[in-house]
């Protein structure tokens, strides 16, 4: 380890808390502007509340369309990993597997999905969607989500499977186990880790994601959360309060999953960018 | 790959391999196809019509599409806005998350507390984010509002404002993301052999010099994905725009991507929208590919 002197050790600590600090300031000035009144809000906008007004935060938690908007995404993304978590892993499967004439092919055409933002198409995957008559379906959003995290996950579902020990499948296979048993039975058990990693970025984009609702989702009934925020500001534009605490009760679970998740997320990063 | 044989089919069969094939590949190999191939070759034959979305397809305009989005201000600006966000990226991100990288790569708890801290922003909504940053700015409420009012001058719209709003853009763009290159140069960081390090102390370098001759040449090629990963995301912002400004005051703030969504998508001109669509996609696939062939390669071959 190095010697550090006191003045460096000082220099340190206060540059790391200021740039800290710059990052949760914005964080807790919008829950604790939940707190406040629109006049407050006006006089003293991040310090604290002088009376904490529970009654917007209740508001919001008492109202259904709120609870309407988080099941509708939870429903959203949680079909979009569990979709994208089987689809790409079989593909992973094979891949890793199974040698075959035009593997190579067919991977380098699926990597092509990493290469460009899913906004490009968005205006034939519009008129798509809606020739297959899934506007205002669910099923538009996650089909297209999940078609559009199927690279990256097939990529690194791949090189972990690459991973797992051959003697494991040919002493399986010498027990009659074939391929499709193998892979229900071994390769997905022993992969949780990686599921664990694709499954958490899967939700995390697909949670967050606000064009794609955006373009396919008109009814109010099946609006994502960022549709109902959205229009929760529209409805509310100068009452800051009511917004800010309504942006409060979406982050506060959003950093305790992360809090909770933050192992697989980093996982899944430093793997996508060691690997390049 | 090597050719097979043809009785190989037969012997794939037998031992289940083609079974397996048939049935895993399909679902993700299709719905790729339809819901991301297929609409990307739509957009390139649908920019050479104009179509409003219903009906058949028949009003053919040639390149008209491309040469009304090439002469179109508003498209310049939203470039020169990707270029800005590109710029900041590399010489204000990327500066800032390398020295932070560097100050916090050790594996301690307080180290680890200020890493989750700088990185849950990037784990945010960028909705929320936008709506979040559009309070810090708003020139009635947020921190503008606090500084005029102690210098007991008219308020500053900064959002509203042509000169400042895209600043504010870049601000926050700066803010959500600087945390996930940090990221990337810690976990390259924490692959740096404690030898090369130690050998380094011991023939006496100081911490800087540690740092410009070890640290830095070898985690170089992070630092360039880091920059690939900036200018593949700046040429994809929207959702944070959408919030603060929607593109305005006078179109002054848009995005690529922005700019697609309001002139292309919600007027319907589908024909435009595909052109726009695909010049972003040739924007996305020629920096791709010139990026990693001018700069990621070059280091393989010194």
């Amino acid at each position: 380890m190095n010697k550090v002197s006191l003045p460096a050790t000082l220099a340190r600590a206060t540059f790391l808390s200021f740039i800290a600090a710059l990052v949760i300031m914005p964080l807790v000035a919008t829950v604790l502007g939940g707190f406040k009144t629109v006049g407050e809000l006006r006089a003293s906008p991040f310090g604290l509340p002088w009376v904490w007004h529970f009654d917007t935060y209740l508001g919001i938690l008492g109202s259904p369309t709120f609870w309407n908007f988080l099941g509708n995404s939870l429903v959203i993304s949680l079909t979009a990993v569990a979709l994208t978590l089987l689809c790409a892993s079989m593909a992973a499967f094979v891949f890793a597997q199974i040698q075959f004439f035009g593997s190579r092919y067919l991977q380098s055409y699926l990597l092509l999905g990493m290469m460009f933002p899913f906004a490009t198409a968005i205006v034939p995957l519009f008129i798509q969607v809606r020739d297959f008559g899934l506007l205002d379906n669910p099923l538009g959003v996650i089909l297209p989500q999940t078609a559009f995290s199927m690279a990256f996950a097939i990529v690194l579902l791949k090189s972990f499977f690459e991973q797992l020990p051959k003697e494991l499948f040919e002493a399986a296979h010498v027990d009659g186990c074939g391929y499709i048993g193998f892979f229900f039975r071994f390769t997905l058990p022993l992969s949780t880790p990686i599921l664990a990693t694709v499954g958490t970025f899967v939700f995390v984009q697909s949670w967050n994601n606000y064009l794609l609702p955006l373009v396919v989702l008109n009814d109010r009934s099946l609006f994502t959360w960022p549709l109902g925020i959205m229009q929760f500001r529209g409805e509310f534009i100068v009452e800051w309060n009511k917004i800010l605490a309504f942006v409060s009760l979406t982050i506060l679970p959003a950093l305790v999953f992360f809090a909770v998740t933050q192992k697989y997320i980093v996982a899944g990063l430093t793997r996508g960018s060691v690997k390049g | 790959m090597t050719q097979r044989p043809p009785h190989s089919i037969t012997r794939m069969w037998r031992d289940g391999k083609l079974t397996t094939i048939v049935l895993f590949l399909p679902p993700a190999v299709v719905l790729f196809t339809v819901f991301v191939i297929w609409p990307i070759l739509d957009a390139a034959h649908l920019s050479f019509f104009k179509w409003s979305g219903y009906g058949a397809v028949t009003n053919f305009v040639g390149v008209k599409n491309y040469s009304v989005l090439v002469a179109n201000p508003i498209f310049h600006q939203s470039l020169l806005n990707s270029i800005k966000l590109i710029l900041a990226s590399i010489f204000l991100q990327i500066p800032l998350a390398l020295a932070l990288a560097l100050l916090i790569y050790r594996k301690t708890s307080v180290n680890t507390a200020f890493r989750l801290i700088f990185f849950a922003p990037y784990i945010l909504a960028e909705i929320a984010t936008g709506l979040i940053w559009s309070f810090v700015f708003d020139g009635d409420y947020g921190i503008t509002a606090q500084a005029t009012a102690a210098l007991g001058t008219d308020p500053i719209y900064v959002l509203a404002d042509k000169h400042f709003a895209f600043l504010a853009i870049i601000t926050v763009i700066v803010w959500k993301y600087f945390g996930y290159h940090m990221m990337i140069f810690i976990a390259a960081l924490q692959a740096v052999s404690t030898d090369l390090l130690e050998a380094a102390e011991i023939d006496g370098a100081r911490t800087w010099q540690t740092i410009i001759y070890v640290k830095l040449p070898l985690i170089m090629h992070a630092v360039k994905l880091s920059i690939f990963f900036a200018i593949v995301g700046a040429l994809q912002v929207f959702d944070i725009i959408i919030p603060m400004t929607n593109g305005g005051p006078s179109n002054s703030t848009h995005s690529i991507v922005s700019y697609l969504y309001t002139f292309g998508l919600a007027q319907l001109n589908v024909g435009y929208g595909s052109a726009v669509g695909v010049v972003l996609f040739v924007l996305c696939i020629t920096s791709a590919f010139s990026y990693k062939r001018l700069v990621m390669d070059g280091r393989a071959r010194r």
